[in-house]
Formats: C-alpha cells, sequence, structure tokens
C-alpha cells in the first residue's frame, strides 16, 4: 500500500515537473520538488506569523484564535490526524475518517495554538534548515523570559500537494508521536469506537 | 486541555538534577541494562510493575508534592524561590564538570566550571545565575549522558518511586552521580541538611511551576503512563543527541510510513 502510494506521488511529481518545465518560460511559474531554501521560507513565514500575531497587542482571547489559523494555513492537518489515527485508520470508514480529521483538526488547534501563546513576551529565530530522508527539518531557538533557549523544528514536506510542516518537535518531542500516544489510548478507553472518540475529541 | 511541553522539558531537567540527591536502592545501579533483541521505539518489558509504581507516585503527587508545592509557590516570594532554585542548581555544576570530563569533553567542563566559579562568588553562593547572564547558560550532563558517551544501552524503562520517568541507564547513572558529586564530599557532613532542603525547595518550585501542565498529563490524559512514558523517552534521547550521543530518536515520516506500523510490536 505504502509503496503504491509512492509510486504514484513519484508519477505525480514527474508529471508536475514536465507540466512546470512547459509552463515555466512563460508564465514564470515554478513546479519543482520542495528544496532546503523553500523548506526554510515557508516556516520563516510561519515565525513571521507567530511574531505579528505576539505583537499585535490583542487579547489573548484574540491571539488564540490567530494561532490556530496557523495550523490551518501552514501544517498538513489530514496527514497528522491519520498518522495520530495509527493502524485503526486503515479500517476506518471514509466517513468516519473525514469527521475524525474535523475533530482532529480543532483538537489540535486549541491545543497547541494555546502552547504559541507561550511565546508573547519571547524570541523566536529560525536558525537552519536541513534534508532528512524525504523532509526537511527546519530548526528554530525559542527564548522565553526566566528559562533556557528551547529548540524548536518544523518537519516540512510537499508530499501533501503543498508545501506544509506536519511535525512540531519541540526538545525532541514530536507532536506526530505524542498525540499517536495520546489519541491511541483515547481510543483504547473507548473500546476501539471511532464514532465515540469523534465525539468526545470534539469537546476535548 | 493544554498541558505546557515548553516547562514539561524544565521539569525534565529539573527532575534530574533532583534525582541525583534521592535516596535511591545502590543494587539497581549495579545490574545490568537490560537489552531487546531488536531495536524499539518504546523498550518496556516492566510496564506492570511500572504502572503500579505510576499509580503510587500520582498518590504522592496528588496527596503531598502537589499541595506543598502551591503552600511554597504561593507564600515564598519569587526573588527568594529563584535564589534557592540557582543556589541548588550551582551545587550541581561540579558534578556535571566531572562528567564532561569522564566524556572527554574539556569544553564544556570548562564552561561548567567557570560557571561555578562565576556563581559561587560574583553570585553570592550560587543565589543568583550571574553566568547565564553573562552568557555563560547552563550545559547539562549527567553520569547516565556518560554511559551513553560510553557506549551503554539505553536498556528498560522504568519509573522510579518519587522520581519518575526513567531509562536504566539514565537510573543507573543518577545513582552513580549521587556518589561522583564532589560537593557531597566536600560540604555534605556539615551541610548536608541545607543541600537537601534546597533541592527539596527546588522540587517544590519546579512542581508550582508546572502547574496545570503536569496536572493535564497526570490526571486529565487518557493514559498518563503511556504519555509521560513516550514525553520523557523522546525528551532523553533529544538530550542526549544535543549532547552528541550518537543513535538518538529518529525523525517520523508520516508519509512513509503512515500508519506507523514499525512501531508496532
Amino acid at each position: 500500500m505504502a509503496t503504491y502510494s509512492r509510486n504514484e506521488t513519484g508519477r505525480r511529481a514527474a508529471l508536475g515537473l514536465l507540466l512546470g518545465a512547459a509552463v515555466l518560460p512563460f508564465a514564470g511559474t515554478r513546479a519543482h520538488a520542495l528544496d532546503v531554501a523553500e523548506a526554510r521560507s515557508l516556516i520563516d513565514r510561519v515565525v513571521f506569523e507567530i511574531k505579528r500575531i505576539i505583537n499585535s497587542g490583542k487579547s489573548e482571547q484574540a491571539m488564540y484564535r490567530d494561532f490556530e489559523g496557523i495550523f490551518d494555513r501552514y501544517a498538513d492537518v489530514p496527514t497528522i490526524a491519520r498518522s495520530a489515527l495509527g493502524p485503526p485508520a486503515r479500517t476506518a470508514s471514509r466517513a468516519q475518517l473525514a469527521a475524525f480529521g474535523d475533530a482532529f483538526g480543532a483538537y489540535l488547534a486549541r491545543k497547541y495554538g494555546a502552547q504559541f501563546r507561550e511565546f508573547i513576551g519571547g524570541e523566536i529565530e529560525v536558525r537552519d534548515a536541513r534534508q532528512l530522508k524525504n523532509f526537511f527539518e527546519v530548526r528554530s531557538t525559542v527564548d522565553l523570559r526566566g528559562q533556557s533557549p528551547f529548540s524548536v523544528s518544523f518537519m516540512v514536506s510537499d508530499r501533501s500537494g503543498a508545501n506544509k510542516f506536519f511535525d512540531i518537535v519541540i526538545e525532541g518531542v514530536s507532536l506526530l508521536k505524542t498525540e499517536r500516544v495520546e489519541i491511541g489510548s483515547m481510543l483504547e478507553r473507548r473500546g476501539g469506537d471511532i464514532d465515540r472518540l469523534i465525539r468526545d475529541l470534539r469537546s476535548a | 486541555m493544554s498541558w505546557n511541553v515548553f516547562l514539561l522539558t524544565e521539569f525534565f531537567r529539573m527532575a534530574r538534577k533532583i534525582g541525583r540527591f534521592a535516596l535511591v536502592s545502590a543494587f539497581l545501579a549495579l545490574c545490568a541494562c537490560t537489552t531487546p533483541d531488536q531495536p524499539v521505539e518504546t523498550f518496556d518489558p516492566y510496564e506492570a510493575e511500572n504502572r503500579e509504581v505510576h499509580a503510587f507516585n500520582r498518590a504522592v503527587d496528588a496527596t503531598a508534592l502537589r499541595p506543598a508545592a502551591t503552600g511554597y509557590g504561593t507564600l515564598v516570594p519569587v526573588p527568594v524561590r529563584m535564589g534557592v532554585a540557582n543556589f541548588s542548581s550551582n551545587l550541581g555544576m561540579p558534578s556535571m564538570v566531572v562528567n564532561d570530563l569522564l566524556q572527554g569533553n574539556p569544553g564544556d567542563a570548562l564552561h561548567n566550571g567557570f560557571r561555578f566559579v562565576l556563581n559561587t562568588t560574583l553570585g553570592f553562593g550560587g543565589l543568583f545565575d550571574v553566568a547565564t547572564t553573562g552568557g555563560f547558560e547552563e550545559r547539562t550532563s549527567d553520569f547516565g549522558e556518560t554511559l551513553a558517551v560510553w557506549g551503554a544501552p539505553e536498556g528498560a524503562y522504568v519509573e522510579v518511586p518519587f522520581l519518575g520517568p526513567r531509562t536504566e541507564r539514565a537510573f543507573a547513572g543518577d545513582v552513580v552521580d549521587l556518589v561522583l558529586n564532589p560537593v557531597n564530599y566536600v560540604f555534605g557532613l556539615e551541610y548536608g541538611g541545607v543541600i537537601v532542603g534546597a533541592r527539596a525547595a527546588t522540587a517544590l518550585d519546579s512542581r508550582f511551576a508546572l502547574g496545570e501542565t503536569l496536572d493535564e498529563i497526570l490526571y486529565e490524559s487518557a493514559d498518563s503512563y503511556a504519555l509521560l512514558r513516550s514525553l520523557y523517552l523522546q525528551n532523553r534521547r533529544f538530550e542526549l543527541s544535543e549532547g552528541g550521543v550518537a543513535g538518538g530518536e529518529p525523525a517520523f515520516d508520516p508519509y512513509e510510513d503512515l500508519y506507523g506500523d514499525i512501531f508496532e510490536e
């Protein structure tokens, strides 16, 4: 299954590359694989937005909503959702997956949007970017008042069809891995009932 | 539901330091680290026992640590709490210098040694962390890391009574650090009470700072044991890889392995 989709992606990428090459001289659009510089510039934008929100002087509640928007625009939420659900995603129906994706997306934005709140009054700088196998790691340093600086990495890929980040790793703690554990436990506690999980996630 | 990962890492740092001064059963330090047949993400052969300890630790937190931390945090003013935390952190420096040297890292040894001298003198016995203000940030190291540098395997995951999550290697390291720490020999007999008191107060302080974050993990997550285990292992492996130890936690690629089958046992 994984091999099949990999080939699919490869074929689509090749096709895109051909199309891009054909269009390039006329429209000046770019359609090539993501590279380190692009991955970095995506996260530069994310960091820029975070800073803009922090310095906006809005109420904390308003900032909170703005932070949630970062996930909508810059993160590959469907992939994060499916990965968090783990193997049960394979047997789930299409409708269940879609409903789970929605509920999980909102849950994620609430939970991690709140994390960005800690950046208020602090500094965040993109440090460097590097390729790791098929994706890119863009590392930033977060300097919060009264604490030692933290490392925050964004994992970036274009394999969803757009340049998106699919993981945030804070001092080695990956959102993806951590949510897999948490969602896995939630599902187990509900006897593997995905519909119940979706319902409860909406109010979590 | 929003536990705070930023504060959590501070907690782990603190927990590691506190661990060195706690009473631990020495025989565990001597036991060889257990190794899995093949590398796995989470090696937890003692899960049943660990879960019992986890329930115990949770009860300790709920009935003693958390209430005491709330009292300490609300009654003692910030500057005093900060001074105590700095003092206790400064006492950990000589031990870090020893480990830096054992790891063959004279640069960090010098760095941490300088921190100790600076904070002990200009920082009034360590009450003020002038070194960090002056650009000499703390570079943590412990004997668990030394063991890792020497090539010792991580061992199984263990949850230790009162101390919380550890790998066998990290726990063995804590025990050795207790024995290795020069501060204990120089001041231990005369000022043992002060040292232990400062550590205890610092533990309360970090529990207070963690507040809701740890509450959410311990009392509101679906499975606090599994969550804490995952958070600890990820963070510990990261810390070691930052310290230059090979074989850190691999990044997870959801596009290659959407369902994460490789993690299934």
